[in-house]
């Protein structure tokens, strides 16, 4: 039940009361009117995360990107520090 | 007070239950409707029985019942599912598909059109599969006994020559073949139903398979065994094999065809899509040196399209007992082929 | 699915499951943990989605010796406690009830048998998608009484609101809420606070945290000096969420991260939260396995009640009986491993379910069930 698929708006519809604002979202082929109360920012083309029948985020590529690259440099720069180590024995710096 | 004649206006535009009394309207019903959308010389005498002619040939009989929900549904009917689905059982044991019977089960309420449309989809089915109608029977049953409709085929066909299709043939070293995407029906029923909440691009793959088995069976004692895989998809078809020859199917994630939104609608679901109902598709085990051309026969089809070989017959071993079907996942780890957790899709076939 | 298929679906974002990548992650988690002291490390995947993505990956049998995985009570059926399952199988037997409910739940087992016997047995019980399904269900048959099942963590709590909201905006009277929600933070807090707990870094939900932000999550490593990253539910998400641990641990030093930074901001989701201030406030809640823990619900606030199904239907006072062979609560504390349950496999199966583990999407049985019941060994 924690499970939330990823879908694009596809449209989102004006709606008087904010709590009641809904959208259709595609999720590839497949298209479900989705409640956009919680995601006020979100707009057409937007990715965002769906559980239960509700948006609850905006997926935010390039932040996950961002985290992938950090962890990717990460784990290089700890393969180089055991190179290293088994040379010299020194402790890296951490830095996040 | 004059009394009403319980019988109906012959124009009435709903099946009423004197429809399957065996009086009057009924022998309208199957004069009208029934004798004209199927005629044929078997069925033309009309009696309880149809005599056919001598098959020359070793006979081949199935049945199904058909309580698909609803009875239109993107890509059929439940009619042309009947019509289909068993000409594909007669066609996977190896048979060349003759002749059908349709038991029809009404519910009293059923508007006329839409049993003129499921007669439609059966005769238009039928005459595409060059099959023939030759027998049936009509019950019509209180509203609320059935929802709708409920069909019954028995198919009769004659075995191919030299066929010799079995589980006991599978081997370690098969090829484990499906002739194109899985899901498609069951997703586009499931979708189809009033309160699905959800728009699909995918209609049901129904569709007869015998013409494409024909020509995959010219190939030889390379085709071991054939099933067609219905109620419980896929993984159904691999479990009863596995079971029944003794053998451990393993089978590759990644080669397996799935169509998009069929994939999307699984994940929202909660389904996987090698438990989800096909009609039009054919699992075949075949010897290793006939899966290529076995795959080239069923992709020279439109229906075949998206034909792919999903996995291999390995021998049972201490650690992984005959009867196993096993996933190689993305990441290169085996995994058992999992059961559906709770209820599948109800009514799908 | 294919690739191809994947990024026709607009997904390639989101997929996560390189091959290439997870080996090299999966090295990067060896060397880091490789000569430590105090080895194995014992890590807790709070949720069940996260579970059941380690197991049919297979991430679980390729991590390190050094990384013990334990599973978590991220899993909000399995947490339910069996007097609040009694009531929605009472509810649906109610002639004029239509109980709606999340598909997993039908199976879970009473005390009474569960909703799927109850629906055999004539019950209207209805499986939706969305709480907001059910309010469309009240609207459409206002002769039914409709009651929600409102089972889930903070994840879900905003649609159940939602729900109410819509509810009271439409006039919709024959709507009801049977509310189940609980808070995963007061959990963690109980779990760290067991005299043993070997527990030494979480991955936490990483959807409760799109919802509700990661405060709550520094609070508790502040308290407890023990390393959390917020964690997705794909195979690299979780290999980064445990690389990110072990590298706090070798380091010693403890801090909440965000591996999930792509749906998640430290401040939450402001809407969704609104919402749920306005419908719910904190309660005490009786966990499975864990006993009452203090305002680890989420109950209706007092203008909300009218919604209560409780209320409407009083609850009959028959006493609970739950299995006595049933380790569901060890196993949602993370004591015992499912396969290694007597009952495994044996007397509990899906189709024959002593407790909710066993049959939820999210428990982790039903996880060993599925993927791991025969042993099958990596491949090279």
């Amino acid at each position: 039940m924690c499970l939330a698929v990823p879908g694009r708006i596809v449209a989102r519809q004006t709606a008087s009361d904010p709590w009641a604002a809904l959208g259709t979202v595609d999720f590839g082929g497949v298209r479900r009117s989705v409640s956009l109360a919680c995601v006020p920012e979100a707009r057409e083309g937007d990715l965002v995360l769906v559980h239960a029948g509700v948006a609850i985020a905006v997926v935010d590529e390039a932040a996950g990107a961002l985290l992938a690259e950090l962890v990717d440099r990460m784990a290089a720069a700890e393969e180089a520090g055991v190179a290293g180590a088994a040379a010299g024995g020194n402790e890296e710096a951490d830095d996040c | 007070m004059p009394v009403i004649c319980p019988t109906p206006v012959s124009e009435s535009e709903r099946i009423v239950l004197a429809h399957g009394e065996g009086a009057r309207l009924s022998r309208r019903l199957v004069r009208d409707e029934l004798l004209t959308a199927f005629d044929n010389p078997y069925l033309r005498p009309l009696g309880d029985g149809a005599v056919l002619p001598d098959a020359k040939g070793r006979l081949v009989l199935t049945t199904d019942s058909y309580v698909v929900t609803p009875l239109v549904f993107p890509g059929g009917d439940i009619g042309r599912l009947a019509v289909h689905g068993t000409v594909n059982d007669l066609a996977v044991c190896g048979a060349e598909p003759l002749w059908l019977s349709v038991a029809l089960i009404l519910e009293e309420g059923l508007p006329i059109e839409t049993f003129r449309l499921v007669v439609r989809g059966l005769r238009e089915a039928a005459e595409a599969c060059g099959v023939a109608i030759v027998t049936g029977d009509t019950k019509v049953v209180p509203r609320g006994a059935v929802d709708g409709c409920f069909v019954n085929t028995t198919g009769v066909g004659r075995l191919r020559d030299g066929v010799a299709l079995s589980p006991r043939r599978v081997r370690p070293g098969d090829a484990v073949l499906v002739s194109g995407p899985v899901g498609d029906h069951g997703i586009a029923v499931m979708a189809a139903r009033e309160g699905a909440g959800m728009e699909v691009d995918v209609v049901s793959d129904s569709a007869p398979v015998h013409a494409m088995v024909a020509e995959l069976l010219a190939l030889g004692e390379g085709i071991r065994f054939l099933r067609d895989p219905t109620r419980g998809g896929v993984a159904a078809v691999l479990h009863e094999l596995a079971e029944s020859a003794g053998v451990v199917v393993i089978v590759d994630e990644a080669a397996l065809p799935v169509r998009p939104a069929v994939a999307a609608t699984c994940e929202i679901l909660g389904l996987d899509p090698v438990h989800v109902a096909c009609e039009g598709r054919v699992v075949a085990i075949v010897g290793a040196e006939a899966a290529e051309p076995a795959l080239a026969v069923l992709r020279a089809y439109a229906l075949g399209q998206g034909a792919a070989r999903i996995g291999t017959v390995e021998p049972p071993s201490a650690v992984v007992a005959a009867g196993s079907v096993l996933v190689r996942g993305a990441l290169g780890v085996l995994r058992v082929l999992d059961e559906p957790l709770g209820a599948p899709l109800p009514r799908i076939c | 699915m294919t690739a191809e298929g994947r990024m026709a679906a607009g997904r390639d974002a989101v997929a996560r499951r390189d091959p290439r990548r997870v080996r090299r992650l999966l090295e990067a988690i060896g060397r880091t943990s490789a000569n430590q002291r105090d080895l194995p490390w014992t890590i807790m995947e709070v949720c069940g989605g996260q579970t059941h993505t380690l197991l049919r990956s297979g991430i679980l049998d390729l991590l390190p010796q050094a990384v013990r995985l334990v599973h978590g009570p991220g899993c909000p059926v399995c947490v339910t406690p069996v007097e609040v399952l009694d009531q929605a199988v009472a509810l649906a037997g109610r002639p004029e009830v239509t109980l709606c409910s999340f598909g997993d739940m039908l199976r879970v087992p009473g005390s009474h048998g569960d909703l799927l016997r109850a629906r055999a047995a004539g019950g209207d019980v209805r499986i939706v998608y969305s709480p907001l399904d059910a309010v469309r269900i009240a609207a459409a048959e206002p002769h039914r009484e409709v009651v929600f099942f409102a089972v889930g963590f903070e994840t879900t709590a905003p649609a159940t609101a939602l729900a109410a909201l819509e509810a009271r905006r439409l006039g919709v009277r024959n709507f009801s809420l049977l509310v189940a929600h609980v808070r995963v933070p007061p959990a963690l807090e109980a779990l760290l606070a067991e005299p043993d707990c070997r527990i030494r870094g979480f991955l936490a939900a990483g959807h409760v945290c799109t919802v509700m932000g990661t405060a709550e999550y520094e609070a508790v490593v502040a308290r407890h000096r023990v390393p959390i990253v917020v964690t997705g539910f794909e195979p690299e998400d979780l290999l980064e969420g445990i690389l990110l641990v072990v590298r706090q641990l070798a380091a010693g030093r403890a801090l909440l991260e965000n591996q999930y930074a792509r749906a998640v901001r430290s401040a939450g989701n402001a809407a969704a939260q609104a919402a749920m201030a306005t419908v719910y406030a904190p309660c005490d809640r009786a966990w499975r396995g864990l006993g009452v823990l203090p305002a680890s619900g989420l109950g209706l606030r007092p203008e909300w009640q009218d919604l209560d199904a409780s209320r409407r239907f009083p609850p009959s006072t028959s006493a609970p009986a739950e299995s006595g062979l049933c380790r569901a609560g060890e196993v949602l504390r993370g004591r015992l491993r499912p396969d290694h349950c007597p009952a495994f496999g044996s007397a509990c199966t899906p189709n024959s379910p002593l407790g909710a583990p066993m049959v939820s999407s999210e428990g982790a049985c039903a996880a060993w069930f599925r993927w791991r019941r025969t042993e099958v060994g990596p491949c090279p």
